[in-house]
C-alpha cells in the first residue's frame, strides 16, 4: 500500500481546501503522512534525517518546544566506542556502527568533536584484576585498540590524577562531542529536505482506521501510514497506545557538575572508573566547550520530568571528584544539572518493528543514544523497508554546516576574515563563553530558531559560562526578545 | 600597535588609573573595556553614594561612570569599548620588556605591545550554580548584576514575588531595584545570625519596605519548571523546611574576582580571595603586571576601587621610569597571611622598602561576627594592634603604617583577630 504513498496527500484537491484555512498542525493532520516520528530527541531527529534521503513525507512531533529537550540535552556528551557494552546485544552493534557514522557526520556538519581517549582506572587490586576482563569484553565488542597501562604511564598521562591509581585500561578512541549541535544538525538537515517538525505537540492517543494511524495530539489529529516511536522517556507510554507492554521506562537520574574552563588543563582524557553491576560510576571528562565534567550519579526516580539536582547527589559527586582529582575541587563550579536516562528493566534497546501494524518501537535507548543515533536510524530504516515501507532514494541534501560552538577549533571572535567581512562576529556579547552578536543573530534567524533562552544556549553557549548571566544575561535576554537588536 | 600602559577594564579602578597616569605624564595609555560603554558596575547602579572618598562629592552610579569616562578621555587615555583581551600572545616572564596581548573587537583582531599592564577586571557575584544550590533550572534565577542591568539598562519590569539570597549592602540594593521594577520582595534570607549591612538598612527594610530578613536560613532548593515557582528554605536552628512561593530568586554578594586574565597570564593567585596576589605597589607576582580595584578586593565600594587604581598608576609610572632590565628582588617582598576567622587581606604582600598600601590601609574579610583586636606580627614580634569590628562580607580596614617596620629578611607577616 505504500507504493502510492510517495506523493503527499496534501496535494489532493479534497484536503487542499481544508489545509488552506487550518493551522500548520491541522494542515498536517488533514494529509496522511507516510511516516510520523514521535520524539525529536537525538534518535527521532536521526531517524528523520535518514528517512529524508528517500521520497516520502515525514513529520516529527515532539511535546517540547525544541529538538532534544529530553534525555538528549543533559548527558555526559561522550561519543562511545562501545568497548564496555554487553557483547552480542543490539546496543553493542549499534553503538559501534553509530560511532563510525557520527564521527564522519560530525566532520561534515562541523559538530564539535575531540578524540581525547579514555582511561578506565583501577584504584584497588580487585579492580586491577578486572581490567583484563574488560579488555576481553572490548574485543568481543569488536573494539581491538584497548590496552592496559601501568601506574607510571597512567600518571605520565594524567599528572593531576589523585594518588592511588594502580593502572588503567586505555581506550584511545573514546571521544567527547557536542550533544546540542548533533540533534540540531539532524533536524536542520531533515527540515531542509522537507521533513515537517511539529513542536509543542504532545501525543495523547493512537487509533487505527483503514490501515492508517490516527494520532491524537495536543494540536489536533495527525494521520500517518507508518508510526515510529522514538519518544525516549515516554516511549513505553506510546508503545502501550499501540498495544505494547513489553517494557517500562524506569527513569534513572544522573546529576552532573561542570567546572570552570580554568580547570580544563588539569584533565587530558576521559577518566572512567571500573563499572559495577549497578552503575558505570562517576567520571571526570573534558567537554567540547572547554570545561570539565564530573558525574553522573545514578538514581532511579519515579517522575519522568524530575531533572532537579539534589544536595545529596552533588555532595556525593564532590566526594568522588576529590578522590579522582583533588585539584579539580579548587576550581569554581560553572553549572550543575541533571538528566534522565530512559532505562528499562531490560539490558538492551527495545527496538521492535511490527509490519502488520506498520509501527516501529525505538525505545529504551538508555544512555548511549547520542553515540548510536545514526546507527539506530540506519538499522530501523532498513527494518522498515523489510516490513514494507517503500524507500526510493532521492538526491541527498547532505549534512548542513552548523555554527561551530566548540573550544578546540576556531570560533568567530578568533577569525579575522569573518570579522572584517561582518563586524558582528567581533562583537562579543557573552564574555565568559565569547559568544558574539553575530552568532546570536544567526541562531535567531536560522532554519530552526530557538524558542527560549535555553534553546539559544544550546545553539550558541550564550550565558552558559562562569558568570551565568551576571554580565550578559540582560543583554542576551533583550536580543532574544527583540532579534532586530542582534542585527 | 604599541602602548606604554594597557589597562584591562574600564571601570572605576581602570579609569582612575588612566587619569592618574595622564597626570603623571605617561603618554600612551590604552584602556580596553569589553562592554559597549566604559564605566563598569556603576553604569547600572542607580542609587546614590558614589564618589565620596575619591571625588569628595556624591552622585549616582551612572553619573559617576560618566564622570570617569570623560575625565579619562580628557587625561589623554584612549578608551576602546567592545574590546576584549582574549589571550596573552606572548607569555609573561620575569624579564622586563613589552608583553603582547590579543584584542578582539568589531574592528578585528589586533596584537598590542605594552610596557606595563594593569588588570582592573573587577568582580562578580557567584551565581546559584557555583553556590551549589540544588533543584530545577527554571528562568527567574538572577544575580544582582544581571538584575540591575535588566532593570536600569534594558528598562525591564519584573512582576511577581522575589526572594533575595544574602543580607549585605548589595542585597538591600537589590531589594530597591526589585521594588523599582515592580516586584514584591518577600524576604532577604541569610545563613548568618544577623544581616551584614548597616543597621539603618535592616531597619528600613522592615519598617519602610516591610521586607523581613530571615536569618540562619539557607536556600536548599529551587522549584519550578519554566519559571521559578518557589524556594525551599531550611531553618538552621530547628532544621525545619518550608516552601516559599516566588517567581524570582536573586543571589546577591558572595563576590569573586574576575580573575581569568590574571590566571591565564600565570600570576600567583591568593587561594582565599581568589584575586591575584599583589604587593603594596599593586604589582602581581609577574614583572610589569599590576592589578587594582575589586579584582584584588572583591568587593569594595567604587570609590575605594578608584583609589586603588590611582595608587597602582603611581607605581606603574615609577615602573616605566625604571631602567630596562631591572627585575625586582623577590627577597624584598614579604607575604602576609591571616588566621581564622579572617579570610583574606589585600594587598597580601609588602614591598620592602616600599609604599603604604592604597589609602594607607589594608582591607580584610572575616567569616564570622566578632569585636576583635587585630594584631600584626612578624616572627612573633608585635608590629601593630587595632580594634576591629568583624562582620562577614563587610570590609574591615587595617591601618598600614607598620609596613615600615617589616624586616625583609624575616618570615611572613601574620594578622590575627584576637
Amino acid at each position: 500500500m505504500t507504493g502510492s504513498s510517495t506523493a503527499s496527500a496534501a496535494t489532493t484537491p479534497s484536503s487542499a481546501s481544508a489545509a488552506a484555512t487550518a493551522s500548520a498542525a491541522a494542515a498536517a493532520s488533514a494529509a496522511t503522512i507516510d511516516v510520523l516520528i514521535i520524539g525529536a530527541g537525538v534518535v527521532g531527529t536521526a531517524l528523520a534525517r535518514t528517512l529524508a534521503q528517500y521520497e516520502l513525507s515525514c513529520t516529527v512531533a515532539d511535546a517540547g518546544n525544541d529538538v532534544g529537550t529530553g534525555t538528549t540535552k543533559a548527558n555526559t556528551a561522550i561519543l562511545h566506542t562501545g568497548f564496555d557494552a554487553v557483547p552480542g546485544t543490539l546496543e553493542s552493534r549499534l553503538v559501534r556502527r553509530g560511532a563510525e557514522l557520527l564521527r564522519r557526520y560530525a566532520e561534515q556538519a562541523g559538530i564539535p568533536l575531540e578524540r581525547t581517549g579514555a582511561l578506565l582506572i583501577a584504584w584497588t587490586a580487585e579492580q586491577e584484576a578486572q581490567l583484563a576482563e574488560i579488555e576481553d569484553k572490548a574485543r568481543k565488542n569488536g573494539y581491538l585498540a584497548a590496552r592496559q597501562i601501568a601506574a607510571d604511564e597512567l600518571y605520565a598521562r594524567e599528572p593531576r590524577l589523585g594518588r592511588g591509581g594502580l593502572g588503567a585500561l586505555e581506550i584511545p578512541d573514546e571521544s567527547i562531542i557536542c550533544p546540542w549541535t548533533t540533534p540540531l544538525a539532524y533536524a536542520v538537515e531533515a527540515i531542509q529536505a522537507g521533513v515537517r517538525l511539529e513542536l509543542r505537540t504532545r501525543v495523547l492517543g493512537v487509533a487505527a482506521a483503514d490501515g492508517v494511524h490516527e494520532v491524537q495530539t495536543s494540536k489536533g489529529v495527525l494521520r500517518c501510514r507508518w508510526l515510529v516511536n522514538a519518544a525516549g522517556l515516554e516511549s513505553d507510554h506510546i508503545d502501550a497506545m499501540l498495544g505494547g507492554a513489553s517494557f517500562t521506562i524506569q527513569p534513572r537520574r544522573g546529576e552532573l557538575i561542570v567546572f570552570d574552563k580554568l580547570a580544563r588543563p588539569l584533565v587530558n582524557s576521559i577518566l572512567l572508573p571500573v563499572p559495577t553491576p549497578q552503575t558505570k560510576g562517576v567520571l571526570v571528562a573534558p567537554t567540547v566547550y572547554g570545561n570539565v565534567l564530573l558525574g553522573p550519579t545514578a538514581q532511579d526516580v519515579p517522575d519522568r520530568s524530575d531533572t532537579a539536582t539534589t544536595a545529596a547527589g552533588l555532595s556525593s559527586l564532590l566526594a568522588a571528584g576529590r578522590r579522582i582529582m583533588p585539584e579539580l575541587l579548587d576550581e569554581e563550579v560553572t553549572a550543575i544539572y541533571a538528566g534522565l536516562r530512559a532505562a528499562t528493566e531490560h539490558r538492551d534497546y527495545q527496538i521492535r518493528i511490527d509490519a502488520d501494524r506498520q509501527y516501529a518501537c525505538v525505545g529504551g535507548i538508555r544512555s548511549t543514544g547520542l553515540t548510536a543515533s545514526l546507527g539506530i536510524a540506519e538499522y530501523v530504516v532498513e527494518r522498515l523497508a523489510d516490513a514494507g515501507l517503500t524507500l526510493k532514494e532521492r538526491t541527498p541534501t547532505g549534512p548542513p554546516l552548523m555554527p561551530y560552538i566548540g573550544q578546540a577549533g576556531m570560533r568567530p571572535y578568533q577569525d579575522q576574515g569573518r570579522i572584517f567581512a561582518d563586524p558582528a562576529y567581533g562583537d562579543i556579547v557573552c564574555h565568559c563563553e565569547r559568544v558574539t552578536r553575530g552568532e546570536v543573530r544567526d541562531a535567531l534567524a536560522g532554519p530552526l530558531p530557538p524558542a527560549d533562552l535555553d534553546g539559544l544556549r544550546r545553539r550558541t553557549r550564550a550565558t552558559n559560562g562562569r558568570c551565568q548571566g551576571f554580565y550578559c544575561g540582560a543583554e542576551v535576554a533583550s536580543l532574544l526578545a527583540d532579534p532586530a537588536g542582534a542585527r | 600597535m604599541k602602548t606604554d600602559v594597557l589597562i584591562v577594564g574600564g571601570g572605576p579602578a581602570g579609569l582612575a588609573a588612566a587619569i592618574e597616569l595622564g597626570r603623571l605624564g605617561v603618554r600612551d595609555v590604552l584602556v580596553v573595556d569589553r562592554e559597549r560603554e566604559a564605566g563598569g558596575v556603576p553604569r547600572h547602579s542607580a542609587h546614590t553614594g558614589f564618589g565620596l572618598r575619591d571625588l569628595r562629592r556624591v552622585m549616582d552610579g551612572p553619573a559617576y561612570a560618566r564622570h570617569y569616562r570623560q575625565a579619562a578621555s580628557r587625561a589623554g587615555a584612549v578608551i576602546r569599548t567592545q574590546t576584549t583581551l582574549t589571550d596573552w600572545a606572548s607569555g609573561w616572564s620575569s624579564e622586563s620588556g613589552p608583553v603582547e596581548a590579543t584584542l578582539a573587537s568589531p574592528a578585528g583582531i589586533e596584537t598590542v605591545h605594552a610596557s606595563a599592564v594593569l588588570l582592573a577586571t573587577g568582580c562578580r557575584e557567584r551565581p546559584r550554580t557555583a553556590r551549589l544550590v540544588p533543584g530545577s533550572r527554571p528562568a527567574g534565577v538572577l544575580t544582582t548584576g544581571e538584575l540591575q542591568q535588566r532593570v536600569y539598562l534594558h528598562g525591564q519590569r519584573l512582576t511577581g514575588r522575589a526572594v533575595i539570597v544574602g543580607a549585605e549592602h548589595v542585597s538591600f540594593s537589590a531589594m530597591l531595584t526589585l521594588a523599582h521594577a515592580g516586584a514584591d520582595v518577600v524576604a532577604l534570607v541569610t545563613e548568618e545570625q544577623r544581616h551584614q549591612s548597616l543597621a539603618a538598612f535592616g531597619l528600613g527594610a522592615r519598617l519602610v519596605w516591610r521586607v523581613p530578613v530571615w536569618t540562619e536560613t539557607a536556600v536548599t532548593e529551587i522549584l519550578g519548571s519554566e519559571q521559578v515557582t518557589a524556594v525551599r528554605l531550611r531553618d538552621r536552628r530547628t532544621g525545619a523546611h518550608r516552601i516559599v512561593p516566588c517567581e524570582h530568586v536573586v543571589f546577591t554578594a558572595d563576590w569573586i574576582p574576575d580573575y581569568e586574565q590574571a590566571r591565564l597570564a600565570g600570576a600567583m593567585i591568593d587561594p582565599n580571595s581568589r584575586g591575584p596576589v599583589v604587593d603594596t605597589t599593586l604589582q602581581t607576582s609577574l614583572h610589569g603586571l599590576f592589578a587594582a580595584g575589586n579584582l584584588v578586593h572583591a568587593a569594595e565600594t567604587a570609590d575605594v576601587a578608584a583609589l586603588s587604581g590611582r595608587h597602582a598608576a603611581t607605581h606603574i609610572a615609577q615602573f616605566l621610569s625604571a631602567p630596562v632590565g631591572v627585575t625586582p628582588d623577590p627577597a624584598r617582598t614579604v607575604p602576609i597571611t591571616v588566621g581564622p576567622p579572617l579570610r583574606w587581606i589585600s594587598p597580601s604582600a609588602i614591598r620592602v622598602p616600599g609604599p603604604l598600601p592604597p589609602r594607607g590601609r589594608f582591607v580584610l574579610r572575616s567569616s564570622a561576627f566578632s569585636n576583635s583586636q587585630l594584631e600584626v606580627r612578624q616572627d612573633g614580634r608585635l608590629l601593630h594592634r587595632e580594634r576591629g569590628r568583624l562582620v562577614p562580607g563587610r570590609s574591615i580596614q587595617l591601618a598600614g603604617a607598620w609596613v615600615n617596620e617589616v624586616n625583609p629578611a624575616s618570615g611572613p607577616v601574620q594578622v590575627d583577630a584576637g
